[in-house]
């Protein structure tokens, strides 16, 4: 069974349909890449999503149970992990806690194995030397790493990944790509919004490609990028 | 591991400096003069009213500035049950702490529904209404108040025994009675909020504070926490509140539900000392009592040097003096964060102290 199904979901913000009638479903421990230009709406998708918003119209479920009316706090409980584009760190907490209080509530690990657990994730993310620093310190890069490592500390079944490769060297980039593919070799099911393209296509399965919040193609990703349609958007993009 | 041991060795002389504080504060009744008494009562109460106020705005975000309705209802509950249902105050003091938090709860209610300003300003208005529906209860005096009748204290749980052990007068061992209670308050008070800072509640409570749409995200359910701590918080508060005017002996509605004494004050107090800490607001207290005893003599100069101090610190040292003093030694009494496991070792180490 599909871990994550989305059936005619759609958003709209007044007259402006940002999600429209999107649906596809995601396989148990698959990579699913999306591209779309600025303002397509990506992070609106995963903030439906991630409970976040109420879409207007449509189901969306996890392994077939339906949590379109559930809250962020039952989704994450349900096994969703989600980073934002623009990080929200707990800024006075410390790095450390920042994934400590992920793995308590949403991970629902207990105080004994908390702490190794987020040391883990804080290592394999590259944070940590940065464990004691207070979150609201940390560079905006940093932040991101964060936003990966604390979806991460919620031991999520499904996590979604924001815009989080922008800004890297190439070296860092290649690392961060290497954490990804752990996380995917865990069997946790990826959905990767990113517009570094060959970073991307080097981890999913599958890419969608959204514009105007419409779905404009999902299939395997040399197929979807050497579409026509998907050239003409991306004109200017290097691939 | 040198530097471990020193800051082992300065923890093992912070608590035992903290436990002959303790023994010395409890003798105080017993040695010091009935003035000195009176004095650190009022400094714990304010204290216990600051450490409610801090939990409330330092560490969930919730900037209420209407304390003084707990405070005020603890107090009328107080003189309800001791002068029309005949109960010893102290009992009272319980009872009016339970009504204080039962009216909380409506008040979360309403008040939770605003963010930011409005909440502060919506707490203030349900107590202002509490202050209003008080002058009404007749019973009590309505707007002009009503005093506990002579003798009350005298006959209080504890105070005969006290009279004999001490061999002094009644109000005496009222005083001395109040001021434990107090004390044991404060001591209580401080100890929940460490103990409860440092569990898995009050890690989620301040990343709620911290960030209330990425703690909904990491799986905390936001209201629940905030709604547990705005309830004890009252209780705490109410509590307090009914203890004070035990002192006072009298009660009105200004007096009672004052925002100024029992809300603006303590905002004072924690602000100077320290938001977001633990030993930032006794610190605050102590400054405050200071400030109080100097100015005390020149009114209105009085309160203009508050807000000025209130304003410097603001401006100039936003973590407050303990903040200032923290950052200069690198000390921290109380640190409520959970260190790291080494990162380096491979090997298990000791889980860092949770509950
Ligand atoms: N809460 C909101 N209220 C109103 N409009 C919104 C809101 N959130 C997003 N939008 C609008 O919806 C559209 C899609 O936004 P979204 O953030 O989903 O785009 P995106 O594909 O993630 O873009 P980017 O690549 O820039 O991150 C944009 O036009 C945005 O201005
Ligand atoms: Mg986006």
């Amino acid at each position: 069974m599909a871990i994550l199904s989305l059936q005619n979901v759609s958003k709209s913000f007044g007259a402006l349909k940002v999600t429209d009638d999107v649906r596809f479903e995601l396989a148990e421990g698959e990579a699913l890449g999306i591209i779309g230009p600025n303002g397509a709406g990506k992070s609106t998708l995963f903030n439906l999503i991630a409970g976040n918003l109420r879409p207007d119209e449509g189901v969306i479920t996890l392994s077939g149970r339906d949590v379109t009316g559930e809250s962020p706090m039952q989704r994450c409980a349900s096994g969703v992990g989600r980073s934002f584009q623009i990080p929200q760190p707990f800024g006075h907490l410390s790095v450390y806690e920042n994934l400590l209080v992920a793995a308590r509530f949403g991970g629902g690990v207990s105080g004994h194995d908390a702490p190794a657990l987020c040391m883990d994730i804080l290592r394999r993310t590259g944070l940590a030397e940065s464990a004691a620093k207070p979150a609201g310190s940390l560079s905006l890069l940093s932040r991101k790493r964060l936003e990966l490592a604390r979806a991460m500390a919620t031991r999520p079944r499904v996590i979604l990944l924001d815009e989080i490769a922008g800004g890297l060297t190439d070296g860092e980039c290649v690392e961060l790509v290497a954490t990804i593919r752990g996380i995917h070799g865990e069997g946790i099911a990826i959905i990767w919004i990113e517009h570094v393209l060959h970073a991307l296509t080097s981890v999913v399965e599958r890419l969608m490609v959204l514009n105007f919040g419409k779905m404009l193609m999902i299939g395997a990703p040399d197929e979807v990028m050497a579409s026509p349609e998907v050239k003409e958007i991306y004109l200017g993009i290097e691939v | 591991m040198s530097s471990s041991f020193s800051k082992g060795s300065a923890r093992s002389l912070g608590i035992a400096i903290a436990v002959v504080l303790v023994l010395g504060m409890i003798a105080v009744p017993v040695i010091g003069s009935r003035a000195l008494v009176q004095d650190l009562f009022s400094v714990l109460t304010l204290l216990v009213l600051a450490l409610n106020w801090n939990m409330l705005a330092g560490f969930a975000g919730l900037v209420s500035v209407g304390q003084q309705a707990f405070v005020g209802i603890g107090a009328y509950v107080m003189f309800a049950c001791t002068i029309l249902w005949g109960l010893d105050p102290l009992v009272g003091v319980l009872v009016g702490g339970v009504a204080a938090m039962l009216f909380s709860i409506p008040m979360a209610f309403f008040a939770f529904r605003l963010n930011g300003a409005y909440f502060a300003i919506g707490t203030w208005a349900v107590a202002d209404i509490a202050r209003l529906v008080a002058s009404q209860w007749t019973a009590l005096g309505g707007g002009t108040g009503t005093s506990l009748p002579k003798g009350t204290t005298k006959d209080m749980f504890g105070v005969p025994f006290v009279k004999d052990l001490l061999d002094v007068s009644s109000a005496a061992a009222a005083d001395a009675v109040t001021y434990w209670l107090a004390l044991a308050l404060a001591l209580a008070m401080l100890t929940i909020s460490y103990v409860f800072l440092r569990s898995k509640m009050g890690l989620g409570l301040q990343a709620v504070r911290d960030n209330l749409e990425a703690a909904r995200s990491v799986g905390i359910n936001p209201t629940r926490l905030k709604a547990l701590v705005f309830t004890l918080c009252a209780f705490g508060t109410g509590l307090t509140g009914a203890l004070i005017f035990i002192q006072i002996t009298r009660v009105t509605p200004q007096a009672a539900f004052a925002v100024i004494d029992w809300t603006a004050f303590v905002i004072f107090i924690v602000v100077i000392g320290g938001i977001g800490t633990l030993p930032g607001p006794i610190l605050g207290a102590l400054v405050f009592y200071a400030l109080e005893r100097l100015l005390a003599d020149y009114g209105t100069v009085y309160l203009i040097a508050l807000g000025l101090l209130g304003i410097a610190v603001m401006l100039f040292a936003r973590r407050g003096l303990w903040g200032l003093i923290t950052d200069r030694t690198g000390f921290d009494l109380l640190p409520l964060g959970h260190a790291p496991p080494a990162p380096l070792s491979e090997t298990r180490q000791p889980v860092p102290e949770r509950t």
